[in-house]
């Protein structure tokens, strides 16, 4: 059937179920996309410019602040790209507890947005709570385990959003091993209750849509990406994180407070997030995340967006099985925290947040005082790919009313689990431009 | 169907990371209880089903820092009976009123690529300095199990059961042993509204008054008593100038110790 000449808009004032402020709007003419615009309104906070002069101490606690769904994202980016500018290491122990927190976090944040903010998408329902209704078992389920990730953040940092215990050099107190043994029989729980996750979201009806990305995350030799590696990319990119800003730029768009990234060179899009670590590390998943996702019979490679829910319940199941690990070899460490001295020097680091990769750079003086902040969240680099899938997306929607458009529109922007409080803070110091 | 007499629960975003509205959908165990014994009827983080006003509750997350935002607040204290604000970006500004103490117009100029897409106020304030506002909980974040409390008894037309003494009090309770008397921290405790469950001293560190000033805090005591203990005025006025820095307490003690020589 041929496309309806009349143009037709799809307008969404606001996008629900994903975090912070934004808007779509599209026209689309003779079945072509004529213009399409994600637009964040969301106000935009300074944080890189408050963040000049004060102390590098406080950098993990005011960056927490970008986001309350991943405030450990920003915690592990700042510290450790404060320890590069210092040039410490604060040791395998501190390392290891990182991690701890790090999965605890991805256990919290994925298991929100598979069962409250994206089943509802798959299974016809407006809501979490109204998906509760008729499934309950699942939404039961799916809040358990957020539980048990925010219990976790509260033994490691004493309350699930912006915990206070991450510091640059370490943590200002380790965790007694007795308190994370306590959680060891609900993370069993946690482990079997995720493979169940995978096998749930494998079953949702998945439209038929592949588009050609570059995927984008952090690669480690020994383990699945989350506090350190190199920057590698489907289409080549194998780069230290010092490296970032020469391979990805940030343009400042009319309508969007918040930047979007594109590759320098062609200025073409990126994806990053479960997805893109997925593609880049299957092989560093456990054996029985492997496991999981062959029995989903869905094929390498992955480029399906609506089937980023099957990653990131992978990665649900990854992170399970890592604290359970981590938290069963635990031995107290004899200390916390490495001291430091500050100076003068710069230091970067790139750290994979639930929704993807998360670049910090900071200059710092003699004082200690913070000098230059350059943050670039996830999901300010995936803004533009997200246009770029809804202008493949939309041709294929014409045939539906207007408002089940913009509904499909809104599927679609949700796989991303975008997190638009923290992408509004993203903007270069001009005159500190090299 | 009892939807129609439930009481209508609002959320409401404004300039903020979301923490406090994501501590509602952290009471994992009272949530779906929560959903059912009122009618959810804006949420946009949490629902795409969006009810008409009015609302019985309106709670307001994040400060003001546009002119749209100003004006949206109006209209939201128009629609509710009750308007709650939680957290310390609605109740003192946040951490980005840290811009209420710099000139934003050269802020914006020297921060952004095309400062001409940018619009923002001069200030962050807090939902008070444009509405009135019948409760304020605390906190960066609020703790879930208060909210829950504010809740409960608006619900049942009772005034919230929330302590008014300071950090110091939450410390004693749990057997912490003071890090500023054993170990010389600076720490905005003896200062600082209760709530978190003293936590950073638990942890080793001092309070950073992340619940804001509590009722009559004597501040000049504390800073006077932490500098001669060997804390530079430059790093008191840091530490007071926080999540909670334009709450009147700790602005005014801020803007004090920057002048001292």
């Amino acid at each position: 059937m041929k496309a309806e000449a009349a143009p037709r808009t799809v307008k969404l004032d606001y996008l629900t179920r994903v975090e912070g402020e934004g808007g779509l709007y599209a026209r689309v003419e003779q079945g072509e996309v004529r213009e399409l615009r994600l637009t964040i309104f969301e106000p935009p906070r300074f944080f890189e410019a408050f963040l000049r002069g004060r102390h590098l101490q406080e950098v993990p606690d005011i960056t927490a602040r970008i986001c309350g769904i991943c405030p450990v994202a920003y915690q592990m980016s700042s510290v450790h790209a404060l320890e590069a500018a210092l040039g410490i290491d604060p040791g395998p122990e501190v390392r290891r507890l990182r991690r701890l927190l790090y999965c605890a976090e991805w256990i919290e944040s994925h298991a929100l947005h598979i069962y409250l903010l994206q089943a509802p998408d798959f299974l016809g329902y407006e809501s979490g709570v109204s998906l509760a209704g008729e499934h309950p078992r699942e939404v039961e389920r799916g809040l358990r385990l957020k539980k048990i990730g925010n219990a976790l953040l509260e033994v490691l940092g004493g309350r699930a959003i912006h915990p206070v215990s991450v510091c640059v050099g370490g943590f200002y107190k380790a965790p007694r091993r007795r308190d994370l043994l306590a959680l060891r029989d609900e993370l069993q729980w946690a482990v079997e209750a995720a493979r169940e996750t995978v096998r749930w979201v494998a079953g949702f009806p998945f439209p038929e849509f592949a588009p050609a990305y570059e995927f984008v995350s952090l690669r480690h030799p020994d383990e699945y990406p989350m506090n350190e590696g190199r920057i590698v990319s489907t289409a080549g990119v194998d780069i230290a994180p010092a490296e970032f800003e020469k391979v990805f730029l940030e343009e400042h768009v009319a309508h969007s407070t918040a930047l979007h990234s594109v590759r320098a060179g062609e200025r073409t899009s990126y994806c990053v997030g479960p997805l893109a670590r997925l593609n880049l590390n299957f092989e560093k998943l456990t054996p029985q995340a492997q496991e999981a996702l062959r029995e989903t019979g869905l094929a390498a490679p992955w480029r399906n967006p609506f089937t980023g829910v099957v990653a990131r319940a992978v990665e649900l199941l990854q992170a399970c099985e890592e604290a359970l690990a981590i938290i069963e070899a635990y031995e107290e460490p004899a200390r916390s925290r490495m001291e430091f001295t500050p100076r003068a020097a710069e230091g970067c680091a790139v750290t994979e947040a639930p929704r993807g990769l998360l670049y910090h750079r900071y200059r710092v003086n003699e004082q200690g005082l913070v000098e230059f902040a350059k943050i670039v969240p996830p999901t300010s680099q995936n803004l533009r790919r997200m246009e770029d899938d809804l202008r493949l997306w939309l041709p294929r929607l014409l045939e539906r009313p207007e408002p089940e458009m913009a509904l499909a529109c809104e599927g679609l922007i949700r796989c991303y689990d975008p997190c638009i409080s923290c992408s509004t803070h993203f903007l270069k110091l001009r005159l500190q431009r090299d | 169907m009892g939807a129609s007499t439930r009481p209508k629960l609002a959320v409401f975003k404004f300039s903020s990371c979301d923490g406090c509205q994501l501590a509602l959908l952290s009471l994992e165990d009272e949530l779906l209880e929560l959903a059912g014994a009122v009618e959810i009827a804006y949420f946009l983080e949490a629902r795409s089903q969006t009810l008409p006003p009015p609302y019985d509750v309106a709670l307001v997350e994040g400060s003001i820092t546009t002119a749209e935002d100003s004006k949206r607040i109006q209209e939201i204290r128009q629609q509710a009976k009750l308007l709650v604000t939680i957290g310390a970006c609605a109740t003192a500004g946040g951490i980005q009123a840290l811009r209420n103490w710099k000139d934003v117009d050269e802020f914006t100029r020297a921060v952004y690529a095309t400062p001409a897409y940018i619009e923002t106020l001069k200030q962050s304030t807090p939902i008070s300095a444009h509405v009135p506002v019948d409760f304020e909980l605390n906190g960066c974040p609020v703790n879930k199990a208060q909210l829950l409390e504010v809740l409960t008894a608006l619900l049942l037309g009772r005034a919230p059961h929330l302590p008014a003494h300071s950090v110091c009090v939450e410390c004693k309770r749990r057997g912490t042993v003071c890090v500023a008397v054993a170990q010389g921290i600076a720490c905005l405790g003896p200062l600082t509204h209760a709530g978190c469950g003293a936590i950073c001293p638990a942890f080793n560190r001092g309070c950073f008054g992340c619940f804001g000033p509590m009722e009559s805090p004597n501040a000049d005591a504390l800073l006077a008593h932490l500098e001669e203990s060997g804390h530079a005025a430059a790093e008191l006025v840091r530490l007071t100038r926080g999540f909670t820095g334009f709450a009147e307490a700790f602005r005014t003690a801020s803007e004090k110790w920057e002048k001292r020589p």
